[in-house]
């Protein structure tokens, strides 16, 4: 009782602190000095129409760089802790036929749901991100109602391997093309598809890269699912 | 008040009451619920703030995914808090 009450006060202090430091900045007002740039000059410079992605994968290429790492190596974390030389699925219940017909429906919408997330990156909300752990869910549910379906395991980690690779070497050619890493060459240099800002077939590398993130996390999370749904079997 | 202020007001303190929720109960079922709802009042609440992007990545990732990986953990261990902490006297507790 005593340590959760010296918690809280701790807390409330801690919170007061928090809120006098706020209570100073303005909310909602116009004190952008970067942000300002970023809205005036995104069309011109990347060809996205969704600010957003435009700083995520242009601007700031590199954080997303970091980003797809931290995300393979809890990935590789995950399948290392869980690592055993025979693994299966424990599950003893089928789902209800309800559950795997609606299952079979499902899918395929949710996938292609997952597809037109990352494609329109640079167009809609959403991004590399959202998009591939939207098919991770589909693997999930897929997971959830068959008790033997596993994912194509060599297929699936290749597949990760190649699309990570695939972003550093997008961001290999826009070094030799332009002079510095994760340059946006397919607009800044071949100027495709200027004339059509607003359409699908445009961006520069955005919806290149988002693709190849889409696929990335997509097949990671389902990875780490997998690795965490089954057990050691013991013989 | 206007209609916008008052649901931001009601994610505001359904995601309190949610949080606190999600730390108190011993069923951990439960408080991966719990911990389920603060996601998806998070994810609400950045879409009332205009911020779609974030708010569709929040939905996917804390309201589905970390919420099974959380179950399936609870699947292999155990699913309720025991109440060994409790039973040594207030000096221990310290």
């Amino acid at each position: 009782m005593m340590k959760r009450l010296l918690a809280i006060i701790l807390l409330l202090i801690v919170g007061y602190w928090l809120a006098q430091g706020l209570a100073g900045v303005p909310f909602g007002q116009d004190k952008m000095l970067v942000g300002q740039y970023y809205l005036d000059n995104v069309k011109q410079q990347t060809g996205a129409v969704n600010a957003v992605t435009a700083v995520v994968v242009n601007y700031r290429g590199f954080d997303t760089l970091g980003e797809v790492t931290v995300l393979f190596i809890a990935s590789t974390g995950v399948g290392a802790l869980l690592w055993k030389r025979k693994k299966k699925r424990s599950a003893k219940t089928e789902g209800s036929i309800v559950l795997t017909t609606g299952t079979r429906l499902l899918v395929p919408f949710v996938m292609l749901f997952g597809t037109y997330i990352f494609i329109h990156g640079h167009l809609t909300p959403g991004g590399g991100f959202p998009g591939g752990a939207t098919i991770a869910t589909a693997f999930l549910l897929l997971y959830l109602a068959f008790i033997t379906y596993e994912i194509p395991h060599r297929g699936f980690e290749k597949t990760e391997g190649l699309a990570g690779m695939g972003y550093v070497l997008v961001g290999l050619i826009g070094l030799a093309i332009g002079g510095y890493f994760l340059f946006d060459w397919i607009w800044q240099t071949w100027n495709f598809g200027t004339e059509n800002v607003g359409r699908l077939l445009s961006g520069g590398f955005i919806p290149i890269i988002y693709t190849i993130i889409g696929i990335k996390v997509g097949t990671e999370l389902s990875g780490i699912i997998d690795g965490m749904i089954k057990e050691e079997v013991s013989e | 008040m206007n209609g916008i202020t008052f649901i931001e007001y009601l994610i505001v303190g359904l995601m309190v009451v949610s949080a606190i929720l999600a730390v108190e109960w011993r069923d951990l079922l439960a408080a991966a619920v719990g911990m389920a709802a603060v996601s998806l009042f998070a994810s609400l609440l950045f879409f009332m703030l205009q911020a779609p992007d974030v708010a569709m990545t929040e939905a996917a990732i804390g309201a589905a995914l970390s919420a099974a990986v959380f179950i399936f953990a609870i699947k292999r261990t155990q699913r309720f808090e025991t109440e060994e902490e409790e039973k040594p006297g207030w000096w221990v507790r310290w």
